[in-house]
């Protein structure tokens, strides 16, 4: 059992080395191919600076060099972990993106933990009245939210909330890039509200539709059946049979829609103005920062691994004919 | 015990058929429509600016006098044009990756398994914005983004299904008559895999549809003259604060309509085809 | 048979509603012009081969059929006509059902603790103790207790699954093909716990398609065709050359076991869309008349048991 452990993680390493580097080929190529010009992103298209000392920064950065060998130094840099420095924020990349990881992880967070909730409680709800109206009704919010793109539906939220209703601030207030260590936290969480909602709401399709279909799989089985047949009433069904059926397939899904939520998060961070990765994505992309955005590709490379190689390693825990493995031969 | 029985009801898959049907009926209206509208018809006029939405400009007017319901129904013209190339395009690279996998043995089809888990690997929204940056932004961009990051899933599928097929006696026949692998791909195996390439291909409209507007939104995609509902949206940010509502709320919402009625052709398309979901009601 | 029977099922049928083609629906009749009786102290079994409709019969005494299901006719329990709200009381308590394999169980749930659901308004000790025992009347181990299903042999998997109906001290106890896959010394010691929990009082239905057990252990054999009971025998007539029977399909069935004929029987059993009028058998009968084509034959009582036949006497 150890030992399988010990394969599993082993051959995880392997594949997120394969695929960490695959990820810097595939982004510097991109990069590469891209009409960013590098020293007009960092001195902008102004005049002032002369075509000499354009030619020195090309110099400096060795852009000059074929791109085989820039990759290479590139390559080598990240490695070490000099991961450049962000032409935008004139600050080391990691450190940027160390900073910009917290803000994202906390609405991330909070947003992931609350769609998986109330998804799970939704899709339960849906599959065990399956065809009855509140399936219908869970059923047509969730392809509604599938259709609707989160960016449109933070700008609905913010036009009911903030303007009309005037409950949350427009959060357009905090400026992007700027750290305010006069803001309190209170203040912080308020201006919190609207993205987690947002980016909560968005997510709890995929995490509902998935319980529903795994409910109405187990409600239709041949146990249900016999636990129907023994006189269990639908409570205890669901109590005896399907949580514990479906609890840990749903938290597996649920790490693995990091990718999702990633990408959420760079739209709902833009709508709202928040001060995180996915902003700093944005903004890194419109300006020609480079440096930056090849680091956050990498960094959200990353976290989706994470998510992923948690998700694996629950499918070993869930089942107890998965768990025995090999051990007993039924 | 009484059994109770309809004289006439709709049964699920006449439901699928007629809203099939409906649903591929008025988004093809729509876009016909749109692609009518002469650029003259959203003229600016000064006289009618920021008007809320009344019975002669059911979704209002812009900062500059255009007719908000014009230009939405110009842009979703252009956005299901640009669906449902981006769709076709990512169904394209699906089957090549699909079929040449399972076909041209173990080592091409590991290399495509890496990539699949490749694309799954990176948020999609950061792909997109990459090869948008890369190829220079504009169409082009946003065709190559939405391609590369969605033929995933239905590669999948086929793979599956060309596994299968591969086994099968008459594809064996067809080998032992000499016919070389592209052939029996073209002859006996891409037709076998028509139903689901065109549920996949529908099936993928909705996202790609969704994924133009929100990187056309954040700057990456189609540029700010072309009259696409990202454009209109992101431009709509700036007059959100002074309470014009509507010019973000209703082409928003006509582009869910759209993306969901032709996510529910995908969906009932696929009922239809599939025997075991027909059954259900 | 004096004694009221304590379970009845009148002219009960089944159908499904199912799409052939397109959008061409059809009602489908799964179960028609179906009767049983059960009494106290007895077992039923229901023989039929594949596709007779034999476990949507057990279904549908429990009112657990799927939702396109429609059913008609009368059930009755202790003489009182039961509806489906009271088919959903009884079940678990007066009625149980023993399902046909461990696929009936819930594989993330020890074995124990499911055997456990039966008993109702208890606490765990309480629970666990008295399926303890219930487990060492019947030869299982108390590690079994702790087991999950799909470490169960079959000989085990048939006597958990049959503890778990004696546990509810139902009055009728419905078993769903209780005997394939098992040895022969297994099969033995099934058959001897049902019998042994008929004699304490029990009325079972025994649903199989396998003639041996039945004659083996029941009291009354109820033949079951295309979704019918062509005939209900008493045991002691599935015997010699079944010149006591009443219908020629039940004789027919009887020739073709080994240690009678050894005569298979002609020609097969109708597909639930291509019931036609008349006898069901029919087509396959070698006494067939112009009145078998033209109507279906009532249930008719013949020397003490009941038989679906123009021509019995």
């Amino acid at each position: 059992m150890k030992n399988n452990i010990g394969k599993f993680l082993g051959r995880r390493a392997v594949r997120l080395l394969l695929l960490l580097v695959a990820t810097m080929c595939i982004t510097f190529f991109l990069m590469e191919i891209s009409p960013i010009d590098p020293v007009t992103a960092y001195v902008g298209t102004s005049t002032k600076v002369s075509a000499e000392q354009r030619a020195l920064i090309a110099e400096k950065w060795g852009l000059n060099q074929p791109p085989l060998l820039r990759f290479w130094s590139w390559f080598s840099n990240m490695i070490r972990g000099d991961w450049g420095e962000s032409i935008i924020y004139r600050r080391p990349v990691m450190e940027i993106i160390g900073q910009k990881f917290l803000a994202s992880a906390a609405l991330m967070c909070a947003a992931w933990l609350l769609s998986g909730l109330l998804g799970f409680v939704l899709g339960i709800i849906a599959g065990v009245r399956e065809d009855k109206l509140a399936d219908k009704l869970i059923r047509g919010y969730c392809h509604v939210l599938i259709s609707a793109p989160t960016f449109w539906i933070g700008i609905v939220f913010l036009i009911i909330f903030s303007v009309k209703l005037g409950w949350l601030p427009v959060a357009l207030s905090v400026t992007i890039g700027v750290v305010e260590e006069s803001v309190s936290l209170g203040d912080r969480l308020i201006h919190m509200v609207l993205p987690v909602m947002t980016l909560c709401l968005v997510s709890v399709s995929n995490i509902c539709m998935h319980t529903r279909e795994k409910t109405t799989a187990i409600m239709n089985s041949d146990y249900v059946l016999f636990a129907r047949a023994r006189g269990e009433s639908t409570g205890s069904i669901i109590k005896n049979h399907l949580l514990r059926n479906i609890s840990l397939p749903a938290i597996t899904l649920q790490f693995l829609s990091f990718s999702e939520l990633f990408g959420g998060a760079v739209f709902v961070e833009q709508i709202f103005s928040y001060p995180g990765l996915g902003s700093a994505t944005v903004q890194a992309g419109l300006r020609g920062d480079v440096q930056l955005l090849m680091g956050i590709t990498i960094i959200s490379m990353i976290f989706v691994f994470a998510g992923n190689t948690i998700a694996d390693c629950l499918y070993y825990l869930i089942d107890p004919r998965i768990r025995e493995g090999g051990a007993k031969d039924v | 015990m009484c059994d109770k029985k309809k004289v006439f009801a709709l049964g699920p898959r006449e439901k699928a058929l007629i809203s099939v049907v409906g649903f591929t009926l008025i988004v093809a209206v729509v876009m016909l429509i749109g692609s009518r509208i002469p650029d003259s018809a959203i003229m600016t006029d000064f006289a009618n600016i920021n008007q809320a939405p009344s019975s002669s400009h059911i979704f209002g007017t812009d900062w500059m006098g255009r007719d908000m319901l014009l230009r939405t129904l110009k842009g979703l013209s252009l956005s299901i044009w640009v669906g449902i190339i981006c769709s076709l395009s990512s169904t394209c690279v699906a089957v090549i990756m699909g079929i040449i996998g399972p076909v041209f043995g173990k080592k091409v089809d590991a290399v495509i398994c890496f990539l699949v888990d490749l694309v799954l690997s990176i948020p999609h929204t950061i792909v997109v914005i990459l090869v948008s940056i890369a190829c220079g932004g504009g169409f082009r961009g946003l065709v190559v983004g939405v391609a590369i990051t969605h033929w995933t899933s239905l590669t999948r599928v086929i793979r599956a299904e060309i596994l299968q097929l591969k086994e099968a006696e008459y594809i064996k026949t067809a080998e032992m008559f000499g016919k070389t692998r592209a052939q029996i791909c073209v002859q006996h195996m891409l037709p076998h895999i028509v139903p689901q390439l065109i549920v996949g291909t529908i099936l993928v409209f909705p996202h790609a549809i969704i994924h133009e507007a929100s990187i056309t939104f954040l700057g990456f995609g189609l540029p700010s003259h072309e009259p696409a509902i990202g454009i209109i949206l992101s431009e709509s940010m700036k007059y959100l604060t002074s309470g014009q509502w509507w010019l973000a709320t209703f082409p928003g919402l006509t582009l869910v309509l759209i993306s969901l009625a032709v996510s529910s052709v995908g969906r009932n398309l696929e009922k239809i085809i599939d025997p075991a979901a027909a059954y259900k009601i | 048979m004096n004694s009221k029977p304590i379970f009845q099922v009148e002219n009960f049928g089944v159908s499904f509603s199912q799409y052939v083609k397109g959008i061409e629906r059809r009602e489908l009749h799964v179960i028609t012009n179906l009767d049983i009786n059960l009494y106290k102290g007895k077992i039923l079994a229901v023989l039929g081969s594949s596709g007779s409709g034999k476990s949507l019969l057990a279904h549908a005494i429990l009112g657990i059929l799927p939702y396109n299901a429609s059913i008609y006719g009368k059930m009755y329990f202790k003489g009182q006509e039961i509806s489906q709200k009271d088919r959903e009381a009884l079940r678990g308590h007066a009625i149980s059902l023993i399902p046909q394999s461990v696929n009936y169980l819930d594989p993330l749930i020890k074995v124990g603790k499911q055997v456990g659901f039966s008993l109702r308004q208890k606490s765990e000790a309480e629970k666990k103790q008295l399926v303890l025992q219930q487990f060492a009347k019947y030869g299982l181990a108390p590690e079994v207790y702790d087991y999950y299903p799909h470490q169960l042999s079959g000989g085990m998997a048939r006597r958990v699954l049959l503890s778990t109906a004696l546990l509810a001290e139902s009055e009728i106890i419905i078993a769903d093909e209780p005997t394939p896959g098992l040895d022969e010394q297994s099969l033995k010691e099934v058959l001897a716990d049902f019998r042994k929990t008929t004699d304490e009082g029990c009325a079972v239905l025994m649903i199989t398609h396998d003639i041996n057990a039945a004659r083996t252990i029941a009291d009354q054999i109820a033949v079951f065709y295309a979704g019918s009971t062509l005939e209900i025998a008493n045991v002691e007539e599935m015997t010699g050359d079944g010149s006591k029977l009443r219908h020629p399909y039940t004789k027919a069935l009887l020739r073709a076991m080994p240690d009678t004929e050894f005569v298979p029987v002609e020609g097969t059993q109708p597909m639930p869309g291509e019931m036609t009028k008349g006898c069901l058998f029919s087509d396959r009968c070698a006494y067939k008349t112009e009145q078998c084509l033209a109507e279906t034959p009532p249930l008719r009582d013949v020397r003490g048991g009941k038989v679906r036949c123009f021509h019995a006497s």
